[in-house]
C-alpha cells in the first residue's frame, strides 16, 4: 500500500500556496496528513501535485484578537489540547479535543485539516457548528470570511474553491461562568464515534438558560445545531423534565442510517447523550452575580 | 518556493536519526517508515496497517510520537527522529535494556512482538513528562496502539513498573 505517483511542493508562505493552486491543476493540500495521508496509501485519492502546507509561515498558534480566539489552520490538536487560552476561553473545544484520535495523532493533526475534511463524526467540525465560529479563507481575490455553519456542501465536501486556503478559525467564546459538555459514543476510545453531542449554556439571574447551543455530530452530514431542543430549554431551569423532553427532540431528528449502524441507534444515542451531557453543563455554569 | 517535478524523481532529504546525521536521495512518495527500513536498515520500526490505526510505526519527532505511515521521508527534513533502535545502549560500558525492555521483559509484555517498538516509543514519550503516571493514563496512551497477543494487561503492568525503576534513578 504507497502512495501513487504525484509532485510534491514544500512553499515556505501563504502567497506560494495559492500561486501553486492556481497553477496546479489536480492538487491536494496536505495538513497534518491523519486523514490525507491514509487515503493516499489506500489511493482513494491519487492527486498529481500534492502541497505541503507544514513548512508554510503564519498558518498556527493560538491567540486572542478583538475578543475572540483565532486558532490558526495548522494549529496541532496537541497544542490546542494543551493550551491555557483554550481551556479559559473555549473550555468545550478543550473538552471536545481530547476525544480526536489517539495522542499519536493529536501530535500532527490540525484543526484545519479535520474541519476541511469534514468527517460526519469529527469532534472539531461540530465545535466549529456549536460556536458558529467563522472561518478566513485566502484565495485569489484576498481574504473572505464565512460562517462554519454554511462551510459543508455535501458528506465531506466543503465550500472551499479548488483554489482556496483555510488560513484561521475565529471562536468567539461564551460568556464567562458559562456551561459546557461534550461526549460521544465509539466502540474504542479515539475511534470514529457513532454518535457525539455537545452542550453550551448561559444562565441568567434566576438561574434560567438565557442562551444555549446543542450539537449532534455523526447523524447527518454535517455536524447538526437541534434548535427545536434548544427553543424547548430558553427559560428553563433545566429540571429533569426539561432535559427529557429536550433529548426527545434530539431523538425525532432524521439520522444516517447504515447497515451497521441504523438510523434507530443513532436517534437513541442521540437522546443517550443529551441526558448525559446536560446536567454536566448545568453543574458547570454559574449564575451571575446581582 | 520548491518544487520538484514527478517522475520518481529522487529529493534529499537530511535528518537525525537516533543522533546520527543522513542525507539520502529518497522519492518524493516514499513513507517514512519505508525509509527508515529499507534505507536506513532501521528494521525495528514495524509497518502494520499503513493507515495511522495499528500503532507498529509509531516514532518520535523531534521529541513527539508520530505515525510515520502517515508521513512522507520528504517531510522529515531537517527533523530529529527517535525509534526503537535507541532505546537500548548496548555499547561496551552502556547499561543495556532502556528500563521499560527491561520491564517488557521480566513483564512478558510481548508475545509476537510486532506491535512493541511502536509502544514503547509512545510510553517513552509518556516516561520522559511524567515519570508517575496512573494506570487509566497509560492505558490513554496505548489506545493508540493494538496488540492482538496480550490483552494489554501485561504492558499496563510493565509500563507501571517501568515508571518506578525510572523514578528510582533509572535511564529515561
Amino acid at each position: 500500500m504507497k502512495p501513487d505517483r504525484f509532485t510534491y511542493h514544500a512553499p515556505k508562505t501563504i502567497d506560494e500556496v495559492i500561486i501553486l493552486l492556481n497553477g496546479c491543476p489536480d492538487s491536494k493540500l496536505l495538513a497534518g496528513g491523519q486523514s490525507l495521508m491514509p487515503m493516499l496509501n489506500m489511493r482513494i485519492v491519487t492527486p498529481a501535485n500534492l502541497i505541503d502546507l507544514n513548512r508554510v509561515r503564519g498558518l498556527d498558534g493560538i491567540h486572542e484578537r478583538n475578543g475572540e480566539v483565532v486558532i490558526g489552520a495548522m494549529t496541532r490538536q496537541r497544542d490546542i489540547e494543551f493550551s491555557a487560552t483554550v481551556h479559559e476561553r473555549l473550555p468545550l473545544l478543550a473538552e471536545a479535543i481530547t476525544w480526536t484520535g489517539h495522542r499519536q495523532t493529536r501530535n500532527r493533526g490540525t484543526i484545519g485539516g479535520s474541519l476541511c475534511h469534514l468527517d460526519p463524526s469529527a469532534e472539531q467540525p461540530g465545535i466549529a457548528v456549536a460556536m458558529e465560529a467563522q472561518l478566513e479563507i485566502v484565495g485569489p481575490n484576498g481574504l473572505r470570511s464565512i460562517p462554519m455553519l454554511e462551510f459543508g456542501s455535501a458528506l465531506m465536501t466543503t465550500v472551499l474553491l479548488p483554489n482556496e486556503l483555510l488560513t484561521a478559525i475565529r471562536f468567539k467564546p461564551w460568556a464567562p461562568g458559562h456551561g459546557w459538555a461534550f461526549t460521544e459514543f465509539a466502540r474504542r476510545h479515539g475511534d470514529f464515534a457513532i454518535v457525539s453531542a455537545s452542550a453550551l449554556l448561559e444562565l441568567d439571574k434566576e438561574g434560567c438558560v438565557s442562551r444555549v447551543a446543542l450539537t449532534l455530530g455523526g447523524v447527518a452530514a454535517m455536524p447538526l445545531r437541534i434548535s427545536v431542543a434548544e427553543e424547548r430549554l430558553l427559560g428553563t431551569k433545566l429540571g429533569p423534565a426539561d432535559i427529557e423532553a429536550a433529548a426527545v427532540l434530539c431523538q425525532n431528528i432524521d439520522a444516517l442510517d447504515d447497515p451497521q449502524i441504523p438510523k434507530w441507534y443513532r436517534q437513541q444515542l442521540a437522546k443517550a447523550l443529551m441526558c448525559r451531557i446536560l446536567p454536566t453543563a448545568l453543574s458547570r455554569a454559574q449564575v451571575p452575580n446581582q | 518556493m520548491t518544487t520538484f517535478n514527478s517522475d520518481e524523481k529522487k529529493l534529499t532529504v537530511r535528518l537525525t536519526v537516533n543522533g546520527d546525521e543522513h542525507s539520502c536521495d529518497v522519492s518524493q512518495r516514499k513513507l517514512l517508515v519505508d525509509f527508515l527500513r529499507e534505507d536506513l536498515l532501521l528494521t525495528g520500526t514495524h509497518s502494520g496497517c499503513e493507515h495511522g490505526v495499528c500503532g507498529a510505526c509509531t516514532i518520535l519527532l523531534d521529541g513527539e510520537t508520530a505515525r510515520s505511515c502517515l508521513m512522507l521521508a520528504v517531510q522529515a527534513e531537517g527533523a530529529s527522529i527517535e525509534t526503537v533502535e535507541s532505546l537500548a545502549n548496548d555499547q561496551a560500558g552502556g547499561d543495556g535494556l532502556h528500563p521499560l525492555q527491561q520491564a517488557f521483559w521480566d513483564r512478558h509484555g510481548l508475545q509476537c512482538g510486532f506491535c512493541t517498538p511502536g509502544i514503547l516509543m509512545s510510553l517513552a514519550e509518556l516516561l520522559r513528562t511524567d515519570m508517575d503516571p496512573t494506570e487509566e493514563e497509560i492505558r490513554l496512551v496505548l489506545s493508540g496502539h493494538l496488540c492482538r497477543c496480550t490483552g494489554y494487561q501485561n504492558i499496563v503492568a510493565a509500563a507501571l513498573d517501568a515508571a518506578a525503576s525510572i523514578r528510582n534513578g533509572g535511564r529515561r
